[in-house]
């Protein structure tokens, strides 16, 4: 980290490290017990950390001249190490927690490791941990890459990587220790919520000062798509964590919205959180290193343009179909659920696209891990997102809210679309940043690929199946008018998918597993930074 | 690298690139597909139908309502009547408590067995199990032996007002701490009472001088129980907490107090008096289907 920056950068950069220590000092001080203490200790410690690794090393040897000509790839890979790093944590968990469903007797005795605290561990660490470390780095990436500019300035982007990942770990540890503000997906409490606006910020000024200085005429399609999850983030993250703390020294807050207004602007905000955080910005990745791997350029750029636009217009209305059937009033349901459905045809769109992309490259689609990690994650987008406009019909809704089917949907989006794609974009990404050909083992990938779609596979399937179960036993009554099962039922006719989900889960783990293993073997020794220049033309290859 | 700005023809679909290029990915020129374009007027076609038909769009302190007049509170109320009338043809039979009568009505029990079987399971079966088989604390509800009785209608009492609940009519079940019993006559005393189903237990010794003295106005002069005050027997096999010497030591020394609680409010009068039957008969052993 050290040896890329300057000796002004280090200063720079010891002043922001003091800084930061000194803020955690003083959230300790100041809340003395509770989780806040923790976190300012924390902070504190990171802070240190970095005074002692920049200080160390402040007077090192400065980096070579003309800097400006290489683009700053050590932020990217320090990401994507952390995304690794996430990914096991975040799947890991996962994995417990459907073990703990299928066999909640091997629940262990304290509070900290009890589902309600380790399920959002899960959502957490695996969305804003593994996703969004996985959309910063490859963001700087694909920026730099199709601007043909370096990021606007090297202090930044580490800023933003470090940051955002003191907010996941604050997020994660106060869940243990039982500090939530009860918003899914938007769990951790007031103070992290501000140091995340402060971060994204950065993140959003970087990103547009870096487009400004690109050396191409045009802003490539994929930067329009990080740059709405960003900029969209950024709003909805503001608007649904509105809250006033108990006391300034003291975790506790109390939402500004309540009852119905609170539940809508929740789900505003929890719908578009898929949309532009796991949809948004994964699109971006694909509309890059799908083009990159295959060789091919996107079938209709023209098309991922519009796309872009109806996915922006058509996902912010549709947050209500999350609250069918509630006190939301009935013409709030009905737009979010036609809105729903009209979101199907730029989702389509979009999924269509990038398969007609690999028109002229499918010999290497089957040869080619790496390539098929991405084609089936754009099925899985289609398939995802189909299901998803299905699931928002009133009707529909009726049978599959509260079952598992949602979980199902979920997964096929997260482990099919996400997961898939962020695979797709390491192994691409990996081998050019060690400036190694490929990665260090091409069978691991094969194998990773085959485990993830297995996984993925026996999670979906057998999650639409324990959904629908639900959905019908729960509904269901005798000719006499009365229930023809008992919840109870229903739940012990869950044991065999849920034992189904575990052993999917726990072959996604693993491949995970194999990946990590496996970029740790391509980086290891690796030559600094990749061979790929900015700025000084190359001969045509 | 290519330079910028140059148009070439893609081999693979014919159509040429516009010349822009972003670190070798190349626009393609395809136009935009027709398809898409009928999928979205096809898509806008059932919302702009949905929005005729729905309550769909706000007008500031209205909204339009929809040529089908929906309302989800109506619907919901609708269908509630609709299903609790199927079930009122035979469960306002169970208002009246003669219980002999309607257990002899066979087609009747017939129907409301089943319904009694998922009515026990979503609200009893959390703590007696679900066959009835009790657990640690919780009363085993199919064995025949109660703690008041096997009676449906001191049943129905149980269920309707607790025990130990939040009730004006609570039955009341508190075994008091002994903690004042020196430590060496409680174990004693522990030891005698684990004896007591087995037959062993002598009540010539001190501790069975003890237990004369401190237990038998509640637990009866043998320790049978069954004097309707809550106390269960403690010459049978049957336990609640556990009759083995610790567990007994662990209820002399900080006493015991189960809490039922009172389904009054939840429950309606027919309902409660379903439930008794049907916890009677999973004392007859001829209930617990779950
Ligand atoms: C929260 C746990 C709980 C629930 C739920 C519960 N019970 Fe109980 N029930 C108890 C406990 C504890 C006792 C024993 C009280 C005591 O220790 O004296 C008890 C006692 C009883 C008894 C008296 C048993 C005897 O031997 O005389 C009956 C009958 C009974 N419950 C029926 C029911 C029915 C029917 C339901 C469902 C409507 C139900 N219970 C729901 C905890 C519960
Ligand atoms: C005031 C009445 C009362 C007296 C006196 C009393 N008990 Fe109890 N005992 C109860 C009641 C009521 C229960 C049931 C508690 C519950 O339902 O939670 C009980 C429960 C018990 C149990 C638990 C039985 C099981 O199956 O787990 C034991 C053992 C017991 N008593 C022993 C004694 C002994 C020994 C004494 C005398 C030292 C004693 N009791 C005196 C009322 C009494
Ligand atoms: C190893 C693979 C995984 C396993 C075994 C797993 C398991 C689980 C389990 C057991 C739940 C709780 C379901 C419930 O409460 O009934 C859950 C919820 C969730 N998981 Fe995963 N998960 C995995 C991977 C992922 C990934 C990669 C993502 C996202 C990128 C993800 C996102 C979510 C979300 C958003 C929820 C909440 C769903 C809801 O509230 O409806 N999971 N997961
Ligand atoms: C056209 C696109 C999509 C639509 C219309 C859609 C619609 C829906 C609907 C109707 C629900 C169920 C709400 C409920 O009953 O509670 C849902 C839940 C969910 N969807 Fe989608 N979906 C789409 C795409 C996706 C994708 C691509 C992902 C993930 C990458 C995703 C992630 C989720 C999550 C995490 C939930 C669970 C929220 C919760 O209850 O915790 N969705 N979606």
């Amino acid at each position: 980290m050290t040896a890329t920056l300057t000796l002004p950068e280090r200063r720079i950069g010891l002043f922001l490290s003091v800084l930061l220590a000194l803020m955690g000092l003083f959230m300790a001080a100041a809340a003395r017990h509770g989780v806040m203490s923790l976190h300012g200790f924390m902070a504190l410690g990171l802070g240190l950390g970095l005074v002692f690794l920049i200080g160390g090393s402040l007077y090192d040897p400065a980096p070579p001249h003309r800097r400006p000509d290489r683009y700053y790839d050590a932020p990217t890979r320090f990401g994507l190490t952390l995304t690794l790093v996430w990914a096991i944590i975040g799947m890991g968990v996962g994995v417990w927690v459907a073990a703990l469903l299928y066999w909640p007797e091997a629940t262990p005795p304290w509070p900290a490791t009890s589902f309600g605290r380790l399920r959002p561990v899960h959502t957490t660490g695996i969305i804003f941990g593994f996703g969004g470390n996985a959309l910063i780095a490859t963001s700087f990436h694909v920026l730099q890459r199709t601007s043909r500019a370096r990021l606007a300035d090297s202090i930044s982007p580490w800023v933003v990587v470090l940051g955002y990942n003191l907010f996941c770990a604050w997020a994660v540890t106060g869940y243990l220790m039982g500090s939530t503000q009860s918003k899914e997906y938007a769990e951790a409490e007031w103070y992290a919520d501000l140091w995340l606006v402060v971060i994204w910020v950065t993140y959003f000024t970087l990103y547009l000062r870096t487009l400004a200085r690109r050396n191409e005429p045009h802003i490539y399609v994929a930067n329009w798509y990080y740059l709405a999850f960003i900029l969209v983030v950024a709003m909805l993250h503001i608007v649904n964590n509105l809250a006033l703390p108990v006391r300034l020294t003291t975790a506790e807050s109390f939402p500004v919205w309540s009852g119905v207004q609170d539940a809508m602007v929740q789900w505003w905000y929890g719908h578009n959180a898929v949309a532009f955080f796991l949809t948004a910005g994964f699109l971006g990745m694909l509309y890059y290193f799908l083009p990159v791997r295959s060789g091919r350029p996107i079938w209709s750029y023209r098309l991922s343009i519009v796309s872009f636009w109806g996915i922006t217009f058509f996902y912010i209305w549709v947050g209500s179909h999350h609250l069918h059937y509630t006190a939301l009033p009935y013409w709030a349901q009905t737009l979010g659920m036609t809105f729903s459905v009209m979101l199907l045809v730029p989702s389509w769109a979009s999924a269509g696209n990038a398969i007609a992309t690999l028109n002229g490259a499918w010999h290497k689609v089957r040869d080619d891990a790496t390539l098929r990690f991405m084609f089936v994650a754009a099925v899985f987008y289609g398939l995802s997102t189909f299901e998803g406009s299905f699931l928002a019909i009133r009707p529909v809704n009726s049978l599959s809210h509260y079952t598992d089917w949602t979980v199902g949907h979920v997964h096929s989006g997260t482990l099919g679309w996400v997961a898939m794609i962020i695979f797709g974009a390491i192994y691409t990404l990996v081998p050019q940043l060690g400036g190694k050909r490929q990665m260090a083992s091409p069978r691991a990938i094969e194998w990773h690929f085959w485990l993830a779609v297995t996984g993925t596979l026996i999670y979906v399937i057998a999650m639409w199946n324990a959904g629908i179960t639900q959905g019908l036993m729960w509904r269901a009554y005798d000719r006499n008018g009365a229930l023809s099962y008992s919840f109870v039922q229903s739940v012990q006719a869950m044991a065999p998918y849920y034992l189904l989900r575990t052993i999917g889960g726990a072959l996604f783990l693993t491949g995970a597993v194999l990946c990590a293993w496996n970029c740790r073997a391509t980086l290891r020794g690796a030559r600094e930074g990749a061979a790929d220049r900015p700025l000084v033309p190359q001969p045509a290859e | 690298m290519t330079a910028p700005h140059h148009r070439e023809v893609d081999p693979v679909t014919g159509h040429d690139t516009t010349g822009h290029d972003w670190n070798g990915i190349r626009e393609l020129n395809t136009p935009f597909p027709r398809l898409v374009i009928w999928a979205l007027v096809l898509a806008f076609l059932y919302s702009v139908i949905a929005w005729v038909l729905l309550p769909a769009w706000p007008t500031g302190r209205d909204y339009t309502r929809g040529l089908l007049g929906l309302d989800q509170r109506a619907e919901a109320a609708e269908g509630f009547r609709a299903l609790s009338g199927r079930r009122q043809d035979w469960l306002s039979r169970f208002g009246g408590a003669d219980f002999a009568a309607l257990t002899a009505d066979k087609a009747l029990m017939a129907t409301a067995m089943p319904a009694a079987a998922r009515l026990y399971a979503d609200n009893c079966a959390a703590c007696h199990g679900t066959r009835g088989q009790g657990g640690p604390g919780f009363p085993v509800l199919s064995d025949g032996t109660w703690l008041w009785s096997g009676d449906p209608d001191e049943i129905a009492t149980t269920i309707r007002h607790g025990i130990n609940a939040d009730d004006p009519d609570t039955r009341y079940a508190e075994m008091p701490a002994f903690d004042w019993i020196e430590r060496p006559d409680r174990i004693a005393l522990s030891r005698f009472v684990a004896d007591l189903p087995g037959g062993a237990a002598d009540f010539e010794t001190p501790a069975g001088g003890l237990f004369t003295e401190n237990c038998a106005t509640c637990h009866g002069d043998t320790g049978a129980g069954g004097l309707s005050v809550g106390a269960p027997s403690l010459t049978d096999t049957a336990t609640l907490y556990g009759q083995d010497p610790e567990t007994v030591m662990e209820t002399l020394r900080h006493g015991r107090a189960g809490l039922m609680p009172a389904w009054s409010g939840r429950l309606s009068g027919a309902e409660i008096n379903l439930l008794a039957l049907y916890v009677t008969q999973l004392g007859q052993g001829s209930g617990g289907r779950p």
